[in-house]
């Protein structure tokens, strides 16, 4: 196998990571709503804590596209 | 051998697609093209060993500030005890962060609320002004540009806040700073664990904390130019397919509101991890 073919594979194994960002952020909003739709009063409590939990998991993903640009790069 | 070939010829192809798609000129230019640094005002005398050159992101930090600035000194002006619309919104950044550092860190956070404040304001207004459309026909190296996209800003960024985290966290607490790594209420026999793991952790903050803004900025750039390029490439497709083109624009329409949405969420949580370091470095033995 040639070194740019391999590369190209590497890269695409690097975004392997979007399937546990997908279950993660499945999950934060599935609770968020869960307690949302349970308890509506708390909703105003619960927003802040929820966008952090979202932009967190959301920046695990970028982390994996990040080494794709790396090995597309080097 | 003949169907070793065909894959060498597809793999071929679809890497120099990769490669035009990402480094070249497409139409215009590349999705990587917008994060390009273009040296305004150069200054040869310091070119070599350090450029000091002025560059589109000094020029765009430049923005930032100065629009923070303004916004502020004009905010707070005429104050009234009915706030108007400027001073409004000014009393709600401030009462936002102002809030946050009071959640994370009680009383103790006060000293620490007007550095929180300038780096969330900084980190908010470079991540949102880079969002502006560039005006057709502006030379490259005056259009809009992220400073935040460059790993090197926000990495420095952390490690102003990770360096506060330990002169903060030695003053207060001089050599019991270390029992940050040994956790209270752990038992011994778990010790030779947990204080790798911790040790690992906190070196990784500086890290974790800058590359999840970069990435982001830069994530999100490169898929709104993506988008965007989808439209040439539909419209050059001639036919039926081209009527298809307009599609695309809403996409980009769909991930510019997301972005929005990102530009302030990656501010804050920038800005609510340092407080809560901050709260380590006050109070190390958990």
């Amino acid at each position: 196998m040639d070194a740019e073919a391999a590369k190209l594979i590497g890269a695409g194994l690097a975004t392997i990571p979007l399937a546990g960002v997908g279950a993660g952020l499945g999950i934060i909003f599935g609770n968020y709503f869960q307690g949302a739709f349970r308890n509506p009063s708390a909703v105003s409590s619960m927003t802040g804590t929820f966008y952090i939990a979202f932009a967190l998991t959301e920046a695990t993903g970028l982390f994996g596209l990040l080494i794709a640009f790396i090995i597309l790069g080097s | 051998m003949a169907e070793m070939k065909m894959v060498q010829l597809v793999i071929d192809a679809l890497a120099s697609f990769l490669r035009h798609f990402l480094a070249m000129p497409l139409q215009a230019a590349g999705p990587l093209d917008q994060f390009e640094i273009r040296p305004l005002i150069p200054l040869p005398a310091n070119a070599g060993v350090i450029d000091l050159s002025i560059t589109n992101s000094t020029l765009w930090m430049g923005i930032a500030v100065g629009t923070a600035v303004l916004f502020l000194m004009g905010a707070t002006r005429k104050l009234s005890l009915v706030p108007g619309g400027m001073q409004a919104a000014a009393e709600m950044a401030y009462e936002f962060i102002a809030k946050m550092v009071r959640d994370a860190m009680g009383d103790e956070g006060r000293p620490f609320f007007p550095y929180v404040f300038t780096l969330f304001i900084f980190v908010f207004l470079c991540n949102f002004l880079g969002l502006l459309p560039t005006i057709p026909g502006t030379p490259a190296s005056l259009a809009v540009f992220t400073p935040t996209s460059h790993i090197i800003v926000t990495f420095v960024l952390a490690m102003i806040s990770i360096g506060l985290v330990l002169v903060i966290g030695f003053m207060k607490n001089g050599l019991g700073f270390f029992k940050l790594f040994a956790p209270a209420g752990v038992p011994l026999w778990l010790m030779p664990l947990i204080v790798p793991i911790e040790i690992v952790s906190f070196l990784s903050r500086p890290i974790s904390l800058s590359v999840r803004l970069f990435a982001n900025m830069l994530a999100g750039h490169i898929v709104l130019k993506v988008f965007a390029g989808f439209v040439p490439i539909l419209l050059g497709a001639g036919g039926a397919i081209a009527f298809l083109a307009p599609l695309p624009i809403l996409g980009v329409v769909g991930v510019f509101l997301l972005e929005m949405l990102v530009a302030f969420l990656q501010a804050f949580v920038f800005s609510i991890l340092t407080c809560i370091y901050l709260h380590d470095a006050l109070h190390p033995a958990h």
